[in-house]
């Protein structure tokens, strides 16, 4: 191109990954992937400390979003990245931590500390990667399959109801709650960059294509017919009533920011309680980190 | 290093048991507990709750136990020095995170106020029944390290040594007690915190371009980095290599599992702990541990009166056990007689180590008591009675 | 003149077709080459339609493709 100076400073997302792990697992047409460059977009528009930054996930294919980013980074066990992460956030406050799990694991196994975690409005940024199956272990029926849908567990089709999960979490009391498709990526990057100057349990659920599980079997196509569909399909409505957004399978996609409000997060609540309970006798606790001589 | 004097009480107190196990947990530095209450180990995290803000740290109450038993370690990696305390059903939920701590090598302490099961059992009431529950409980190859103090004094003395076990091995280490010894009260001298030794965390020293997570040297035991610090470390309970990435080649799992094994069993001798009286020319060694050992001490003083030569070994270390000591007693003993509150654990170790070169007597309860000392003493009468092996 | 240059990395490239899809201007077609995992990655087939928007680089699962703006005269930004 002459005339012109390209100064090129490689894939924006390159600097966050741990490169000598890729390629990744995640299949052809696979969201988990996509979700994670709308992320790295936020933590660079955020301009968050990286070295502040943790990340945590669970098990599942999304879970194995821990073992890709260059990052302090804690792959857990199933359903207990939440409990996981409260315990790093309330032992080091100055970490920003960062929850990146499927939707089975967050709200099936995990969905006990999910509820709990909101209602305590522990100060975490919860990224759940809803692709509405258990994709890991095969595409068994997850608490958010839609109805009707056929899973390797429900081959006859599913017919028990699926979680609306902004609802769930604002229910449970989550100061930030947002839905995006993985076809939404700016949108996506940008609700991930507002959770980050929120100060408690903030939820953002992507959801995301698994061509290999979830579409094969209901005959939904691969993984860019997904994409397509989220694009023809989705709607954005910020403020939308978390009841009125829940999912069916080939229906219409609320997305938009859900709930964005302010209330006292765990540690400030906790702070304020000791305070006043016990006067001068309260002793902040002092940085944790390495009491090694 | 010595202990921060603001978690040490220093005194002369009168306490029971699950008091002074939370004592000697702020005493070793510990900062932060996850539970889910459970009789009878509820005192110890209710003592935690109200002891905490005042010497500053967190007491989180979780939703469940499988919640508590991996928020702890959440805090580990944060900084703390970190615990959670349960009993049997809460122990069985907490398994899963038992083998995780094991697999990312997350020093941490898990206490089981032992009550009588399976299941919900008897919750007021002791047993020593989970015994195998604490070295087996988990899948895979693993190996853990477990303590049992037989006293309100030994509970604030050996929480300390769990967590410093905890520390030097990178290891969840075991803390089993049981409703009798958690809810005696006794006399216990909390000594300055310039007396109490404390071992601080295996941190790395190295520049973040020459750390590898799971590298070791010598001792088997990798240095660790708190998150925040800028080493952007992975750590999966998947099998891993030095780097703490996933690696799932039958080579790699062997030299992983095999160094999380050797790290302890090498080690054995150093963590062995026990107590032995005139074991010296001994016909029989009644070999014993928590509160069974002092009903036991009844027996054996009774026995003595009648002129046998009972000697005494009080397991305070019961994993890894202690199979060089038995084996070398073995070798000069005609039995070994164990009691328990159960219907048969440590005994199955004993008689393992023992090797058939001396016998093994039993002496089994269910639990919900302890035993009648009588009880004891007539089996040791049996073995003394019994030809050598 | 273009403004935007598309950088294709080939090898991590699991032909899903994303980038081609949502490029605003059709910069982007799959090719009828394979790469060593048998997969038909992007091509340039409009490159002075290139904005240098980097949607195509967003919405790449496998991290194989991104775009720099050029700036006439100038550096990049
Ligand atoms: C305790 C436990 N139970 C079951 C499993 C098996 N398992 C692994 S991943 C998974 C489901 C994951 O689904 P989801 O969280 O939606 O993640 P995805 O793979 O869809 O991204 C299950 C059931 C496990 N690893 N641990
Ligand atoms: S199975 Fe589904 S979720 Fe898992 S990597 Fe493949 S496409 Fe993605
Ligand atoms: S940078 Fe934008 S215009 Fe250029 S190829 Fe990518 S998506 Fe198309
Ligand atoms: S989005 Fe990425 S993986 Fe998909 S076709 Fe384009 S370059 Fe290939
Ligand atoms: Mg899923």
């Amino acid at each position: 191109m002459p005339g012109s100076l390209i100064n090129d400073l490689g894939n924006p997302v390159e600097p966050f990954l741990r490169s000598d792990r890729m390629p990744h697992i995640w299949c052809p047409g696979c969201g988990i992937g996509t979700t994670v460059n709308s992320f790295a977009r936020a933590l660079i528009e955020s301009k968050i400390d990286l070295q502040s930054l943790a990340l945590v996930s669970g098990i599942g294919c999304t879970g194995r979003v821990a073992g890709y980013v260059k990052l302090d980074s804690f792959h857990t066990t199933h359903g207990r990245a939440i409990p996981f992460a409260t315990g790093l956030k309330l032992a080091n406050p100055k970490l920003n931590v960062v929850v990146y799990s499927g939707d089975g694991d967050l709200s099936a196994i995990g969905g006990n500390h999910l509820i709990h975690a909101a209602r305590r409005n522990i100060d975490l940024k919860v990224i759940c990667v809803n692709n509405l199956i258990y994709a890991m272990t095969g595409g068994q029926t997850a608490p958010t399959t839609p109805d009707h849908s056929i899973t390797s567990t429900n081959p006859y089709g599913v017919f028990e109801p699926s979680f609306n999960l902004p609802h769930l979490v604002e229910a449970a009391g989550a100061v930030y709650v947002a839905r995006w498709t993985t076809f939404h990526v700016r949108q996506l990057s940008r609700s991930i960059s507002e959770a980050f100057q929120k100060k408690g349990f903030s939820f953002i659920e992507v959801i995301s294509p698994c061509p290999t599980l979830y579409q094969r079997r209901n005959k939904l196509g691969d993984g860019l017919d997904a994409m397509k569909y989220y694009k023809e399909k989705s709607k954005v409505r910020h403020g939308a009533p978390t009841n009125e957004v829940g999912l069916t399978m080939t229906g219409e996609i609320v997305v938009g920011k859900f709930v964005d409000r302010d209330r006292p997060d765990y540690q400030t609540m906790m702070r304020t309680q000791y305070t006043e309970s016990l006067g001068e006798r309260f002793v902040e606790q002092p940085e944790m980190v390495c009491d090694c001589s | 290093m010595k202990a921060d004097p603001r978690g040490v009480l220093t005194g002369t107190h009168f306490m029971d048991g699950d008091h002074a196990c939370c004592e000697g947990a702020l005493a070793a530095g510990s900062r932060f507990a996850a539970g889910y209450p459970i009789t009878p180990s509820t005192e110890i995290v209710e003592r935690f709750a109200s002891r905490v803000p005042t010497v500053g740290g967190t007491f989180i109450q979780m939703e469940d136990e499988l919640a508590a038993s991996i928020t702890l370690q959440g805090a580990v990696w944060g900084g703390a020095k970190a615990f959670t305390v349960t009993s049997g059903p809460g122990f069985s939920l907490m398994m899963e995170h038992i083998g995780y701590a094991a697999m990312t090598e997350t020093p941490c302490v898990f206490v089981d106020v032992q009550r009588g099961g399976p299941s919900t059992g008897l919750p007021t009431l002791p047993a020593q029944a989970d015994m195998m529950q604490a070295r087996w409980g988990s899948h895979g190859d693993y190996e853990i390290i477990a303590l049992c103090p037989n006293s309100p004094q030994e509970c604030f003395d050996l929480t300390i040594k769990a967590f410093n076990l905890a520390e030097e091995f990178r290891v969840p280490v075991m803390f089993m007690m049981d409703e009798v010894v958690g809810h005696m009260t006794e006399k216990v001298v909390i000594p300055a915190a310039d007396q109490i030794e404390v071992v601080p965390r295996r941190h790395t020293r190295k520049p973040v371009d020459e750390y590898l997570p799971y590298a070791t040297n010598g001792d088997l035991v990798p240095e660790m980095a708190h998150a925040g610090e800028g080493y952007n470390f992975h750590v999966t309970g998947l099998t891993h290599d030095e780097h703490g990435y996933p690696n799932m080649t039958p080579q790699i799992q062997d030299k992983l599992v095999r160094r999380l094994q050797n790290k302890i069993r090498d080690a054995a001798d150093r963590i062995a702990l026990f107590e032995e009286e005139q074991l010296e020319g001994a016909d029989v060694v009644v070999v014993s541990y928590g509160i069974t050992s002092r009903v036991a001490q009844r027996a054996i003083e009774a026995a003595r009166e009648r002129g046998l030569r009972v000697g005494k070994l009080r397991l305070i270390t019961a994993w890894p056990f202690p199979e060089k000591k038995i084996r070398e007693l073995a070798a000069n003993v005609k039995a070994f007689v164990v009691p328990e509150l159960n219907l048969g654990q440590m005994v199955r170790e004993v008689e393992r180590a023992a090797a058939g070169q001396a016998k093994t007597f039993a002496v089994s309860h269910a639990g919900g008591g302890v035993h009648n000392p009588e009880d004891i003493l007539k089996v040791i009468v049996e073995a003394s009675r019994c030809q050598a092996a | 003149m273009a403004k935007g240059r598309v950088s294709i990395v080939v090898e991590r490239c699991k032909a899903c077709g994303f980038c081609v899809e949502f490029c605003p201007t059709k910069v982007l077609a799959l090719s009828s080459a394979f790469n060593s995992k048998g997969y038909h990655p992007p091509h340039v087939v409009h490159p002075e339609k290139c904005s240098g928007c980097d949607l195509c680089g967003m919405y790449c699962p496998d991290f194989a493709i991104y775009a720099t703006k050029v700036l006439a005269g100038g550096g990049d930004r």
